[in-house]
């Protein structure tokens, strides 16, 4: 995977391109091939520098997936269908709300194939339907058909529909053969075949205007239903043939109480439209065949009753599009009550009183249909059972026992896949989708065949935490830690500590013969929690990572394993998260601490939530009520005397309360509440405003900077990271002169946008902010630009990239402040006594690509050079050395310059496929790139999330600090050794040649 | 020729007063006041200043700021001296570590007109009071306006800007502002520059053009060398089979 021989061929391609140009072009062609002659110039320059100047990193052959890994998700479940139609087949079908549509391996519940399509409305998957090898979708609200052949998830075929909002879609079949699909639209309904696509009929459904048509239904008889409903009035209901799309049949019965078929509405036996009505606590029939009223058949009269407030739900089943459906259904009468019933010569047979019962399904297999029901057996467990659908009889051996995760949600929907044994009798195995969108495959008796947590789709927000010290390393901290209590009992404590040592090296020792015994395959070294510690170089870390769905994960960055998961059912939907690590686990005994803060977006009001992150217990530290909607939140370096950071939210009394708040940490506040300040921003009125602490922790405003809002918005607003290491203050110029760099950690980069969106008058404004002062450093118009902005800000410099209206192009531009040739205050940089601008440097640049995320590589102590990772929205993570953002880059080069190492100045930047951290392994829809810093001052360990989860290890100035993996121990060792006799022998040698000569 | 200046002036005094008139007919329905105030265009807002020991903001009029809008705003500023009990409240307030603050009120520079230019609201700003004081009231007031002309924010520095706690003994040094002030508007930043680097490619090959040895293509220079190589490449493979499958060292 090396390229490096890639570089030798590049100038010979420079030298053959510069052959002059001898014949002549019309005027207006000549420039344009002057301007194709300059373009390739500008390329190969651009070549020339990057052989001169970069270095090399790639990822070689055999490291692939050694320091990396990468997981797939496809998101939420909205529809799911296991592949019936051959009874070996290991497929189930998922089309998901991130517009996902994907084949997982029942067997392993990995991916077989995925598609994964536009993001929005525009690739929102309204229906599945699946025959045989075909999976039919409808897209797009109803934009696009879709076939896909579900073996290799080829598309087969795709058409586009007329326009209209889509309703409802059915499979159309006749005389036992499924041939064609409907698709119910607003207005009209169409009819298409199912081997390519192609349009059978189209027809406008009658009245549409005034009839809501909801449903479309074929029971296997030539004829095609749209079920309309015309709100608390009556029922229409339209039948096509088939052949034609000629109406046959136009049915109207009273129905004022009916608004919305889908909900409470379905088919069952020979064309009985059921409905059931909470208000009369009804149900109501209507036999499409022959036309009548709705006859009502109170519930009441049948002995059931309805759970208070409960709206009843009916679930049916057809099998077999080509055939009607079964006359059996269910009727839902309260959240764990079901019933299963019968429809029999018109009258209503119950067959099964389901209480209590969680979820229901229908599977079926050859001619068998069968019911599963869900029933909660005690807090951890339920049970599924399956019921004969024809008679209601409970299977014998067919108890499956679903083991619930305390830290899980609720199950959610019920998956049944029902297969024929040996003995004809049915078999099954289920698939449960739960709160927290976890995927579980079960089969009897309980065994859990794979679980996929697919909330890892939607990541939020993630930080990584060191691992722990192993046990002995841990008493040798504490032995440290402690207080000393006199000379006797600290021998005592080091024997003892010396012992504990000693009984871990022979446990490791009768380990290593013990294992050395066994085959190789059979050595595990599985991660778990329990054996979890660091590693020597740090390498090993603990993401902690945040899903929108209020899942929290604990996963191992070296192999990718969750280790532990937590999840929060009591986050809104709209919650915005931050999460803050306030006690690392350098601190032992006492455990490590993280602060999730949740806020619900409306109304502001927030929780806490405080967890241990290496085990994801919650903490037994009960978090501070918050009863006012919070504004801020900012961690504080200060620790209290366990160790932890404090963290400070400021809520819109303009109030401050701390947590931990204990006496300790109140008295340092007080100590330090003038120097402390934090600011607000409040885009809604474009005001940025700066507070200072008082020592009763109320607040005063001290600075505000306003920025009309008709003019620009403020789109975002960044900081430093506060773990960031700068190492060299300053950057040594070509005359041996040092250039020192405005390193002020209170700067904020304000990103604005113009609410003009005119491409002559639209401009990205980028403002640099003193946090603490309110002074602006920097302010700088980028006009005929565009959003979407993405920043990043980091030492001394400033990064953003944004499309540029009038060349139609991404650019990146860098921003870079100095303070020039002298430091005004060496040893400490105060805000508050800065009086002298920075001198700013910026300079531009063409990016080829549009990208989805940017973040900059961060390493232990800031000497490895910095790298920028993008993530690209074709999948890959792309990561350009800082030195080509540059403004100091010079437009000609001098001797300076080259002494400096200044790459010349290129307009464009190019994307090298070298620079792809990721070689292969695509990341659909990055939406963020976490980077942290290792153990290793040359490594940056990064995550890169999205839909998928991708890790991997960078070396921006390559592994200095490392010797390869292929390192030859071996030669140096025996050179060495070689080395060593030989001048043993020779000096023997030499001794015995002095003796002879003195002798002589 | 004498005569005639005496006859031009006449000429050109009357087509002025025919135009004057015309002008003055023009503006019957304006009020004077306007027009002097869009031509002279300058207009002043007060900057205030607050220094309290207990740090309640109280804010006092510093002095007035006259601003000239246009394409390039200028401003000056003429302020009144500190009075007695003010210069021993700002030592006290420095003694104390307080602030001193200013502030502004939010105008557009661009308006016409007065009602237009004043909004709602004031920017402040801060510096430490004891930074005031030890720097003898020499402050860098800077105000910054955005692309269409509205103030977005000020800022104040003094220099130099560290608190030594050095006393002021002279009150005098406590009495005049020594303030320096400017109007800062938005850069524009730079776009990619694409003009200036093909100008330059352009120069460097026409140098290349004018050097003949540049002129030759690469085989016609190093056929030598190519020919060299291929032999010695010949020879090697035929000496012996190369090992297939030996692992690449990096």
């Amino acid at each position: 995977m090396n390229l490096s021989n890639l570089y030798g061929a590049a100038p010979l391609s420079h030298k053959t391109k510069n052959k002059p140009v001898n014949f002549r072009l019309p005027p207006c062609l000549e420039e344009q091939a002057k301007a194709a002659a300059a373009m390739a110039k500008l390329i190969l320059l651009c070549l020339k520098c990057i052989i001169l100047y970069s270095t090399v990193e790639a990822v070689f052959e055999d490291q692939v997936g050694k320091f990396d890994w990468r997981q797939q998700y496809v998101g939420k479940v909205r529809f799911s269908h296991f592949d019936t139609h051959l009874q070996s087949s290991k497929k189930v079908l998922l089309a998901t709300e991130n517009n996902v549509f994907a084949a997982l391996n029942s067997r392993t519940g990995e991916l077989l194939w995925r598609h994964v399509d536009k993001t929005g409305p525009e690739g929102n998957i309204d229906a599945l339907l699946q025959h045989g090898q075909d999976a039919v979708l409808v897209v797009g609200n109803g934009r696009l058909l879709r076939s896909w052949e579900t073996n290799v998830g080829g598309l087969n075929w795709e058409v586009v529909l007329d326009s209209g909002s889509f309703q409802s879609a059915c499979l159309v079949g006749q005389q036992d053969t499924v041939k064609h699909v409907a698709v119910l639209k607003k207005s009209v309904i169409s009819l298409h075949y199912l081997s390519n696509g192609h349009q059978k009929w189209i027809e406008n459904l009658p009245e549409s205007e005034t009839v809501d048509y909801q449903g479309v239904y074929s029971g296997g008889n030539g004829e095609v239903y749209a079920l309309g409903v015309v709100p608390h009035s009556h029922i229409a209901v339209v039948g096509y043939s088939l052949e034609d799309g000629e109406i046959i049949k136009q049915i109207s019965a009273e129905a004022p109480w009916l608004s919305n078929i889908q909900a409470s509405c379905v088919m069952i036996s020979q064309g009985m439209l059921t409905c059931v009505d909470s208000a009369t606590v009804s149900l109501y029939m209507l036999d499409l065949h022959v036309q009548s009223q709705m006859t009502q058949i109170p519930l009441q009269s049948l002995g059931f009753e309805v759970a208070p407030g409960f709206q009843p739900v009916l679930v049916s089943t057809q099998p077999n599009p080509a055939r009607q459906p079964l006359s059996e259904f269910f009727l839902q009468l309260g959240p764990e009550h079901y019933l299963l019933l019968q429809l029999n010569n018109g009258q209503i047979v119950t067959l099964r009183d389901l209480k209590p019962a969680m979820l229901v399904s229908f599977a079926t297999t050859g001619e068998k249909t069968v019911a599963a029901v869900m029933s909660p057996k005690n807090k951890t467990a339920s049970t599924v059972n399956l019921y004969s659908a024809e008679s209601g009889r409970r299977l014998l051996d067919t108890t499956l026992i679903f083991t619930m995760d305390p830290n899980g949600g609720k199950p959610e929907k019920l998956y049944v896949q029902a297969f024929l044994k040996k003995d004809d009798s049915v078999g099954y195995r289920v698939m449960v989708q739960t709160e927290d969108q976890t995927l579980t495959f079960i089969q009897q008796p309980g065994r859990v065949m794979w679980t996929r947590e697919e909330a890892l789709s939607d990541v939020v927000t993630m930080e990584m935490v060191d691992l722990p010290l192993t046990g002995t390393q841990a008493e040798l901290e504490g032995e440290f830690g402690k207080k000393a209590d006199g000379l006797m009992s600290m021998v005592l404590k080091r024997l003892s500590s010396q012992l504990i040592l000693l009984q871990a090296w022979i446990a490791h020792l009768w380990k290593l013969f013990y294992d050395a015994r066994k085959p190789r395959s059979q050595v595990k070294n599985d991660v778990t929690i329990e054996n979890l510690s660091r590693d020597e170089f740090n390498l090993q870390k603990m993401m902690v990572m945040v899903t929108a769905s209020g899942k929290l994960f604990g996963i191992d960055s070296k192999t990718g394993s969750i280790l532990w998961r937590h999840y929060l059912d009591n986050v809104p939907s709209n919650a915005a998260f931050k999460l803050m690590v306030q006690r690392t686990t350098a601190h032992f005994p006492h455990p490590p601490q993280c602060t999730l803060l949740i806020k619900d977006k409306d109304t502001g009001l927030a929780t806490l939530h405080v967890f241990n992150p290496i085990f994801g217990k919650k903490s037994h530290v009960t978090p501070p009520a918050l009863p006012h909607p919070i504004l801020q939140s900012l961690m504080l370096p200060l620790m209290d005397q366990d160790y932890a950071k404090v963290l400070l939210l400021v809520d819109d009394q303009y109030k401050v309360s701390a947590f931990p708040s204990t006496k300790n940490v109140l008295q340092q506040l007080q100590e330090l509440a003038s120097s402390i300040f934090f600011y607000l921003v409040d885009s809604s009125q474009g005001r940025l405003s700066g507070y200072r602490l008082r020592t009763d922790l109320s607040t005063e405003l001290i600075w505000e900077v306003v920025i009309p809002t008709e003019v620009q918005t403020i789109i975002s607003v960044k900081g430093k990271r506060p773990n960031e290491h700068v190492h060299s203050q300053g950057r040594v110029m070509g005359d041996r002169s040092v250039l020192y760099k405005y390193l002020n950690p209170n700067l904020l980069a304000v990103v604005t946008e113009s609410t003009d969106l005119h491409q002559e008058r639209s401009f990205v404004g980028i403002l640099l902010i003193d946090g603490v002062t309110g002074r602006i450093i920097h302010e700088a118009v980028q006009r005929k630009a565009r959003g979407p902005v993405h920043v990043v800000h980091s030492e001394n410099w400033v990064v953003y990239e944004y499309w540029s209206t009038k060349s139609r192009r991404n650019e990146f531009s860098v921003i870079e402040l100095y303070e020039g040739m002298e430091l005004y205050n060496s040893t400490v940089f105060s805000s508050l006594d800065r009086p002298h601008a920075p001198q700013v440097l910026q300079q531009s640049y063409i990016f080829p690509s549009s990208i989805s995320t940017l973040e900059a590589t961060l390493t232990e102590k800031g000497i490895t050079s910095r790298h920028l990772l993008i993530g690209l929205p074709s999948g890959g993570i792309l990561s350009l050395p800082k030195m080509f953002l540059d403004p100091r880059r010079p437009e000609i080069v001098s001797e300076q310059s080259r002494e400096e190492n200044l790459i010349p100045y290129a307009p464009e930047l190019l994307i090298r496929t070298e620079w792809f951290i990721n070689y292969n392994q695509t990341v659909s829809r990055v939406r963020g790139i976490y980077t942290a810093p290792s153990g290793l001052e040359s490594t940056c360990l990064v995550v890169a999330y999205g839909l998928d989860i991708y890790q991997t290890r960078v070396y921006p100035s390559k592994q200095f600090d490392v010797l390869k993996d292929d390192y030859d121990y071996m030669l140096i060792s025996s050179v060495l050794f070689a080395l060593f006799f030989a001048t043993m022998i020779s000096k023997r040698l030499a001794e015995v040649k002095l003796l002879n000569r003195a002798w002589r | 020729m004498a005569r005639l200046i005496p006859f031009k002036v006449a000429v050109v005094s009357t087509v002025l007063f025919v135009v004057c008139t015309n002008i003055v007919c023009c503006n019957n329905g304006r009020k004077v006041g306007d027009v002097l105030d869009t031509e002279f265009s300058g207009f002043s807002v007060p900057l205030e200043h607050s220094f309290e020991v207990d740090d309640v903001a109280k804010f006092r009029v510093r002095g007035a700021l006259v601003l000239k809008a246009g394409r390039e705003p200028s401003v000056s500023l003429s302020q009144n001296q500190l009075s007695e009990e003010d210069r021993a409240k700002l030592k006290e307030v420095a003694a104390v570590d307080g602030l001193y603050r200013i502030r502004v009120p939010r105008v557009f520079l661009q308006a016409d007109r007065q009602t237009e230019r004043q909004m709602e609201g004031y920017l402040t700003a801060f510096v430490r009071a004891c930074a005031m004081v030890e720097s003898h009231l020499s402050d860098v007031i800077t105000l910054h306006s955005d692309v269409s002309g509205y103030l977005i924010g000020v800022s104040i520095v003094t220099i130099p800007g560290a608190c030594r706690g050095t006393e002021v003994e002279d009150e005098v040094d406590l009495e005049v502002f020594n303030t320096t002030l400017s109007v800062m508007a938005p850069v524009n930043a730079p776009g990619p520059e694409t003009a200036l680097f093909l100008e330059r490619m352009e120069q460097e090959s026409e140098k290349k053009g004018k050097n003949p040895q540049e002129q030759k293509s690469f085989f016609a220079k190093y056929w030598y060398l190519i020919l060299g190589g291929a032999i010695f490449l010949m020879a090697t493979n035929s000496a012996q089979p190369p090992a297939g499958g030996g692992r690449e060292q990096s």
